[in-house]
């Protein structure tokens, strides 16, 4: 890996992308090990990753943008098909639980229906 | 900098990935595992961009694209198949 060429302040801009979606990632799969029921678990990962994921893709894009010629566009195909995928696959997940009548925590608002 | 971030970001998504495998191991219901699958999809993505920066390539991101497309096919076709009891009615 040859960054020796790369001015500073791009590189702590990579390095930062990368490390915060590397953290936001993993509180997002830490919190789906975590949480009580499905519901709640659904929420973790399907906002925290996606936002971790993109984090490290946009600083992936950053940095290949600067070792190649032109503007990488692959990392923005990936970064705009998980965005773009993520809720409706969590939407399709949420329904199929409310459907199989899984239980929610106690003291939650508008629970399944029995 | 980046060589040191890279390690680094690669052992938290590690962690993660072990965490997800934690919830698939031990999931109460079926849509859990599919869940915690989805989730390792998305994980695996940003380990397979990390070793790609790692070695400086630049070609792994039809793998990439690849896997995400799969892993949103699956994930759907299998809450369908919940869902209605069939994927293509």
């Amino acid at each position: 890996m040859t960054s020796l060429d790369m001015p500073w302040t791009l590189q702590l801009v990579v390095a930062a992308f990368l490390l915060v979606g590397a953290l936001v990632a993993l509180i997002g799969s830490w919190g789906l090990a975590k949480l009580p029921d499905f519901y709640t678990r659904l929420h973790g990962p399907t906002k925290a990753s996606t936002l971790g994921v993109g984090c490290t893709l946009i600083g992936s894009l950053l940095y290949f943008s600067h070792q190649q010629d032109g503007v990488s566009v692959q990392e923005a195909l990936v970064t705009i098909f998980l965005f773009a995928t993520a809720p409706v696959s969590a939407h399709m997940m949420g329904k199929a639980a409310l459907r199989r009548r899984l239980g929610s925590v106690a003291g939650s608002q508008n629970p399944p229906e029995r | 900098m980046i060589a040191v971030v890279i390690p680094i970001a690669m052992t938290l998504f590690a962690v993660a990935a072990l965490l997800n495998l934690y919830r698939l191991a031990i999931g109460p219901d079926i849509v859990d595992r599919i869940l915690a699958l989805d989730t390792l999809m998305i994980n695996s993505i940003a380990l397979i961009v990390l070793a790609d920066l790692k070695m400086g390539l630049g070609v792994l991101f039809e793998l990439a694209l690849l896997i995400a497309l799969m892993g949103f096919v699956s994930t759907v076709a299998m809450s369908k198949y919940l869902l209605r009891g069939d994927v293509i009615e």
